[in-house]
């Protein structure tokens, strides 16, 4: 049979002379920095990681003032028996102490003091961990459903071609959303991404319900996840072609975040390993522990994510700074797969960010481009297209999108985040988004298969970057291996920014583990095969768009 | 006098120049929420443009371009002759009391002139817990497409995030040698923000003489407010982070 070589899941052409060992030592050292922070997120939980297991097992709702029930019990266990044991063990021993008919009436008990709350032994903790463990099991089984449910709904529909348009929605009303996100899909665009509100993720809870008024975003909920979803499986039916949605677990409550995803089926989630920590100074030992959680998460759930690494270009300089993004991306996926996702659902980021006044600039741009998509052929990476260098010469502006468009057929980028001309100057006009996918569509038409064709010269100017920013890459894994990833981050290795492992928010919320933690969520996605019955791997890779 | 040239006098009135001069010629695109779908709604819509064209003072004007978005929008590009004049003379620049400056010209201005980072301590004060406006000051991600001071590689940042106590905020400006306190305030009720403003400023002058500069920002805080608050500068809605960049860099490292 033929391949089809347009398609997810296309054969990715080899066009570089890359060095083996040196590609072999990269990965090794990305492996020797990201294990002690493994460890970390292992023998530490995290008051939101607590959260997402209440949210799993099905508490709804926020009390009168907004405050969701998750945060109000969970801090109702946290000062009267801690977390260190996890808030299963204790919650599910006072909910059948006490007789209560769900995790709602308990926490509103808990919220007006009336529940003291114990780390229990014996029988009682067998009793407790028998229930919290059924109701994780049905929790995890809505996201297994889900994840049928998107699997079904491709089957119906389509599996759209390669590279996938990303366009962003972000008006801040949810019901504003919806129908640009459809207008969007029926233009042309296989992925919507909402844009959460402006400091969303500094938020230590997840507001409720479907929200109308936001900063430059929209409030990521569980209601409005919900909206777009349904109003989405309506539009790809309708055209025959399945519309992916994408939201942000990122901030002080990913965990929390992800499960909502997995519960309401979104397709992928920006999730990065170091994005919250460098750009909106949340604690580092916080990040690492929700992201290790919300990872898990996601694999179960099929979620494709997609990490950050674009943002560093938007501080440092792209050419001088391009071996952090290969040390980002190779980090991003030993965390991704020690937590259990395939390569399939490692959205590996990166951007078209060198200043066009350079000399060579598109060339330097397709060396970046095909060093990660040599570096990692089985991941669907996406390409972030320019905003450093947009300037307000709207007509330049899409010249250079033009180009990014280029860069990205040429190198079979699987993700393409549309750009638009009037990058930094408001949000897009209908007519900028509808321009720039008239940009995509051409380049996509006219030079689609220009890839088969582009085979730099061994040894070539384009071969010779490749492999020097390789070797900075190995420079530098070897450097943070050394001293340690939480001290490179506080050193400023990332975004140009420090960021001490004490400071930044969300430290308080970091508690260690005590002997005998439990937490069922975990345990079950800990050891994915023992709860997933029939679901072979070669499911998933068909699931998120590969073909085996 | 002298043997210079004189200059030509400049034209005090101008129009817009094509590709002659005084020829009024102007581009301009934009969308209606009009369908182009049928014949009769396309000439309709080419109609509809022309009319907007017309009022906006572009006679003649020539629709050179126009395509449906959906099935309820069209977008159009127009080419005209705008019959409106610009007279210099009556142009007026609106003066900003500092100069607006590059994050490398602030760097090397800091740099230049004290010689050390300069400290900003930043916070959100009272039961105001939106740290929207101070993250988008201060947080690297920034605002509008510009990076926050953290970004600032001479400017070291302490954001204390939301509801600091006045007291607090007075301490910790001290403990950290602060050249400059930063607050945001969003929520207004009862105009909130107006009280807790003075009650900082007041705090800050009780706390010895050699306070640091007071700069308050938000939606609702006008800049005409800055003495009666006893502060140094109000930013209002939309600043953006190089505004205050610039600002600090004028007001506290001027050679």
């Amino acid at each position: 049979m033929e391949a089809d070589n347009t398609g997810p899941g296309r054969a990715v052409a080899r066009r570089l002379n890359l060095d083996p060992a040196a590609v072999r030592e990269a990965r090794e050292l990305a492996s020797r920095a990201g294990q002690p922070i493994v460890d970390l997120a292992r023998t530490h939980t995290t008051v939101s990681v607590e959260r997402a297991v209440l949210r799993l097992a099905g508490l709804q709702g926020a009390d009168e003032d907004g405050m969701p029930w998750v945060n109000r019990l969970a801090d109702a266990v946290r000062r009267s028996a801690g977390l260190e044991h996890g808030v299963a063990l204790p919650a599910w021993d006072a909910l059948l102490a006490g007789n209560y008919p769900d995790l709602g009436a308990l926490a509103r008990d808990a919220a007006a003091g009336q529940v003291q709350f114990r780390i229990p032994g014996g029988a009682d903790a067998h009793a407790a961990r028998g229930a919290a463990t059924a109701a994780l099991a049905g929790g995890i089984a809505r996201i297994d459903a889900q994840r049928a449910a998107r699997e079904t709904m491709i089957a119906q529909t389509s599996q759209p071609r390669m590279p996938w348009i990303y366009l962003i929605v972000a008006t801040g009303d949810i019901y504003e959303d919806i129908p640009q996100a459809q207008a969007a899909a029926r233009e042309g665009a296989d992925i919507i991404a909402v844009i959460r509100s402006t400091g969303q993720s500094l938020l230590d809870y997840v507001p409720e319900g479907a929200t109308r008024e936001g900063f430059a975003g929209t409030y990521a909920t569980q209601e409005n996840f919900r909206l777009m979803r349904a109003a989405l499986d309506d539009v790809s039916r309708e055209l025959g072609r399945y519309v992916r949605l994408t939201n942000y677990a990122s901030g002080l409550c990913m965990p929390e975040i992800a499960s909502l995803a997995g519960l309401e089926r979104l397709d992928m989630m920006l999730n990065d390993c170091m994005y919250g920590i460098i750009f909106r100074d949340i604690n580092p030992r916080r990040t690492f522990i929700d992201q290790r959680f919300s990872r898990q998460i996601h694999a179960r759930a099929g979620i494709i994510i997609n990490t950050g690494e674009d943002n560093y270009l938007t501080t440092a300089d792209a050419v001088d700074a391009a071996h952090t993004v290969v040390v980002s991306q190779l980090l991003n996926e030993y965390f991704g797969k020690e937590a259990g996702l395939a390569d399939s659902q490692l959205g590996l980021g990166h951007a078209f960010e060198i200043n066009p006044g350079v000399p060579d600039s598109f060339v330097l741009e397709l060396a970046h481009a095909q060093l990660v998509r040599e570096l990692f052929p089985d991941a669907p990476l996406k390409y972030m297209p320019p905003t450093k260098h947009m300037t307000g010469n709207v007509f330049a502006g899409y010249l250079l999108d033009a180009f990014f468009n280029l860069a990205g057929v040429m190198t079979d980028q699987s993700i393409l985040l549309i750009g638009m001309m009037t990058e930094g100057i408001h949000t897009p006009f209908l007519a900028d988004r509808d321009l720039a996918l008239e940009n995509v569509r051409y380049v996509r038409e006219a030079a689609g298969r220009l890839g088969e064709s582009f085979q730099p010269v061994p040894g070539g100017f384009i071969d010779r970057r490749a492999n020097e920013v390789l070797g900075e890459a190995v420079r530098l894994l070897r450097r943070i291996s050394d001293e340690g990833l939480l001290e490179a981050i506080a050193d400023g290795t990332f975004g140009i920014t420090r960021r001490p492992a004490d400071g930044g928010r969300g430290l308080d919320g970091v508690i260690e583990r005590a002997e005998g933690y439990f937490n069922p969520a975990g345990d079950i996605l800990e050891n994915p095969q023992r709860n997933q019955p029939g679901d072979s791997p070669s499911a998933a890779l068909s699931e998120i768009g590969a073909q085996p | 006098m002298t043997d210079q040239p004189q200059a030509a006098p400049e034209q005090r009135i101008v129009r817009p120049y094509g590709d002659t001069t005084g020829d009024g010629r102007v581009q301009v695109s934009f969308t209606l929420p009009i369908p182009f779908g049928t014949s009769g709604e396309r000439a309709r819509a080419e109609g509809a443009a022309l009319q907007l064209a017309a009022k906006m003072g572009l006679e003649p004007a020539m629709v050179v371009h126009a395509k449906g978005i959906g099935a309820d929008f069209t977008f159009f590009i127009v080419y005209g002759r705008v019959s409106h004049l610009v007279d210099l003379s009556e142009v007026v620049v609106a003066e900003r009391e500092f100069p607006l400056l590059s994050s490398a010209d602030v760097n090397l201005r800091i740099r230049s002139v004290l010689g050390r980072k300069l400290v900003v301590v930043g916070a959100c004060i009272g039961t105001d817990a939106h740290t929207v406006g101070i993250d988008a000051i201060l947080n690297v991600k920034g605002h509008a497409g510009e990076k926050g001071l953290e970004y600032y590689r001479e400017i070291r940042v302490v954001n204390l995030g939301s509801q600091v106590e006045v007291p607090e905020l007075v301490a910790r400006a001290t403990a950290e040698g602060a050249d400059a306190v930063l607050v945001s305030q969003v929520v207004t009720q009862r105009d909130a923000h107006i009280a807790n403003a003075r009650e900082m400023a007041r705090a800050f002058g009780a706390a010895g003489p050699r306070r640091p500069l007071l700069v308050v920002g938000g939606p609702r805080f006008d800049p005409a407010m800055t003495a009666s608050l006893g502060v140094d500068k109000v930013f209002g809605k939309g600043t953006t982070p190089s505004e205050v960049a610039s600002y600090l860099a004028y007001t506290l490292a001027s050679a």
